[in-house]
């Protein structure tokens, strides 16, 4: 198969729209442009003079700064507009506060908002490349990338590879991408969490699904576990977070049952004791600070292609 | 002031014409239709040839935004776009700003400027609240035509008995929007594969299907009249269809775009595709379609429900729900109905004409002589472009769109409008 050098579309919107050769192409990028991050002076200028905005709608540390870090070492400037200091609480449209802000002539518009398809509705209207930070419960492409760079690293590829992703599917626009983004290079990708926290058309797209964690870690390569957020619980969606560590929450225990070489990854925000156990956050089966490192490369060279 | 149709195939249900004929309209009325040719010296004769002409349509579910929300819609505008749509009768519903739960408003309604009959629905409970009933003996008096708090369901199991018991002395149709808010809340479209494609909360199909339930089991319990609106499951279209064997009194209507669109159009997050009930699957469109043709569903209705372009152009959880109908209904009936050969034109033409008519207890929806001279005049083979809407919103996926069948003329009381692309 011919290789690919750039990407189809302007912008990323998500993992459900990307080839194959497309997330080949930018994990290869993220690992040629990881080498300057060992460098002593950790900038070069392929982006300057160009201007990235960052609208982040929803709140986030860690997603920001590694977005902000990878557009700095490529020598890009940018604007930061949040929830809270822009015009969204005067009543200001997200696509009016995007065209006041395209109207200073920026690049790149990366956006997190609480709603699935705001960074489609952006990009139907801006001519910038507008790079998707995560909508709401739909997808979190650039999440989903530096997690298959994670893996690429660790185990060369993933054909055949068996990842579990275990938690609040649900809700979760990391598991989303992930999903459409391992299946697409050849993992299979099976889930475990509470049936209320399962999509309910989930059989339709081929996935399996455990509710037993000892019997769905079994196998596994990779147990990709999900933060929980605690509200769902509110909601009436399982009884208690006491109940959910009981029977979700990734133990020295449960990885008795798995495979001697599996390996952990968490998106972070890790909630300590909930999702799983501070040992094996911390244990050499970790992969969770690599993907720390990794969403910085992902990210450059995302701005990299798209510039 | 005479007016001849000629040559065109006249097809009005109620009175059982289906025939190539002519009509001769006098002074605004009907004055007759004949397989002969009539010796008449019309000043205006209109060629029908190739056409099908039939009692001006009736749509009884539209939403005309006046009082209240007038930059999306107003009673003029709306009628306008009924008229375009080949539609002489109108229903509005209640969900103004204030709603129709009065005789103020009502009259309001009535006395307001419009190009076509506008016959408003009146709400079921006082504010739409779902507490109290509206003076429904009031406003049916006033001239209201059935009762509903359409855009809301009623949640209480027994302010809906009151309002289907309550009713019964006025014989009208209490018009159930089915939705188990419980079920439905933060939804925006079905819960499905395209929910979880698109990671938004869906709205299951057994929110629409309990409240048919409910509705069918109280009806049948007080012997009384319900009329469910824009069906949109297949579970929902079993219930009724079991209901009426079992001869409850239950009638229920399609919109065009449940019958024509999928969940699967969504997949670009355009808000004009967001609708309530939402938007389903090819499994609900068939048996929609099947419910259409052995007449469980016995009416066709629009559902137009105009909206800002301001306000479609938000994200899509934000957005409202509603696309716009009155101009569409007909070229999407006649693709998905006619083409397809699912109903003929004389059952077709029912849904649009005798059984509304029937359901609301209206004159209009017959060329019976003497009757005001409202008549749709369609050319089933023209292609044309949805280019101009005569609604004051533009929220339909189908503007700009390439569309087979056009209403080529509409008559009401006698004035002629013709339609150009």
């Amino acid at each position: 198969m011919a290789k690919i050098t750039e990407l189809k579309n302007k912008d990323l919107l998500g993992m459900k729209e990307l080839s194959r050769e497309e997330i080949e192409l930018i994990c290869e990028t993220a690992e040629t442009l990881k080498e300057i991050l060992e460098r002593p002076i950790k900038t070069v200028p392929y982006l300057r003079g160009k201007t990235a905005c960052f609208l982040f709608f929803e709140p986030s540390t860690r997603t920001l700064n590694s977005f902000s870090l990878a557009a700095k070492r490529l020598s890009c400037d940018i604007v930061s507009v949040s929830a809270s200091s822009s015009s969204a609480l005067k009543g200001e449209t997200l696509l009016d506060t995007a065209k006041n802000i395209e109207a200073m002539k920026t690049n790149f518009v990366v956006v997190r908002h609480s709603v699935p398809g705001s960074a489609h509705l952006l990009a139907r209207q801006l001519s910038s490349s507008v790079i998707n930070a995560g909508d709401g419960t739909h997808e979190h492409p650039t999440q989903a990338l530096l997690d298959i760079l994670t893996i690429k690293e660790h185990f060369g590829d993933l054909e055949r590879l068996k990842i579990l992703i275990v938690g609040d599917i649900e809700h979760s626009r990391v598991a989303r991408s992930n999903i459409w983004a391992m299946t697409k290079l050849g993992a299979e990708v099976s889930l475990c969490g509470p049936p209320t926290l399962i999509p309910y058309s989930i059989a339709q797209i081929g996935v399996k699904v455990y509710y037993d964690l000892k019997e769905a870690v079994k196998d596994k390569d990779i147990i990709y576990i999900l933060r929980l957020q605690k509200e769902r619980q509110e909601k009436g969606l399982f009884p208690s977070i006491r109940e959910y560590i009981n029977l979700y929450c990734i133990t020295p225990e449960v990885l008795k049952y798995a495979k001697p070489d599996a390996r952990i990854m968490h998106p972070g925000p890790v909630n300590r004791g909930i999702e799983l156990t501070p040992e094996i956050a911390d244990s050499s089966k970790s992969l969770i600070l690599g993907q720390v490192l990794n969403g910085v490369a992902i990210r450059m060279a995302i701005f990299y292609l798209l510039k | 002031m005479k007016i001849l149709i000629k040559n065109g195939r006249v097809i009005d249900p109620y009175n059982k014409i289906d025939k190539v004929a002519e009509i001769v309209i006098e002074d605004g009325k009907i004055k007759s239709v004949t397989s002969h040719q009539s010796p008449v010296t019309s000043k205006e004769i209109i060629d029908a040839k190739g056409c099908i002409v039939t009692p001006g349509l009736i749509d009884m579910h539209t939403h005309l935004r006046e009082p209240g929300r007038e930059d999306k819609e107003t009673i003029l505008t709306g009628s306008r776009a009924a008229l375009h749509g080949g539609f002489t009768t109108i229903c509005c519903m209640p969900n103004t700003e204030p709603p129709i739960d009065n005789i103020g408003i009502v009259k309001f309604i009535f006395e307001s400027p419009k190009e076509c009959e506008v016959l408003p629905i009146g709400a079921i409970t006082k504010g739409r609240k779902g507490e109290q009933l509206s003076e429904i003996g009031d406003i049916v008096t006033a001239g209201c035509v059935a009762i509903s708090d359409d855009g809301d369901p009623v949640e209480s199991a027994e302010i809906m008995r009151y309002a289907l018991e309550y009713s019964k002395m006025f014989n009208i149709p209490v018009i159930s929007h089915s939705e188990d808010k419980s079920l439905s809340s933060n939804g925006v479209i079905n819960e499905g594969i395209m929910s979880l494609k698109l990671g938004m909360k869906g709205i299951p199909r057994i929110a629409e299907e309990i409240m048919v339930a409910r509705d069918i089991q109280l009806a049948e319990y007080l012997d009384a009249r319900v009329h469910i609106a824009h069906i949109s499951t297949k579970g929902s279209v079993e219930l009724v269809r079991n209901a009426k064997k079992r001869g409850v009194k239950v009638t229920a209507e399609a919109t065009p775009h449940h019958f024509s669109l999928t969940e699967d159009s969504l997949d670009s997050f355009d808000t004009n595709y967001k609708v309530n009930p939402p938007l389903r699957t090819k499994e609900d469109v068939k048996a929609i379609k099947q419910g259409l043709k052995d007449n469980t569903i016995s009416v066709i209705a629009s559902d137009h429900a105009p909206h800002a372009y301001f306000e479609k152009e938000l994200e899509f959880t934000n957005a409202p729900f509603g696309m716009t109908g009155l101009e569409t209904a007909i070229s999407l009936s006649i693709k998905e109905l006619i083409e397809s050969k699912i109903l003929s034109w004389n059952q077709l033409i029912e849904k649009f004409t005798v059984c509304p008519k029937n359901i609301l207890g209206i004159k209009a929806g017959t060329l019976t002589k003497g009757a005001e001279a409202n008549i749709t005049i369609i050319d089933p083979n023209k292609e044309w472009k949805f280019k101009k809407t005569f609604s004051k919103s533009s929220n339909s996926p189908f503007l700009g769109k390439k569309l087979k069948g056009k209403v080529i003329y509409t008559i009401f009381k006698g004035t002629v409008h013709k339609w150009e692309d």
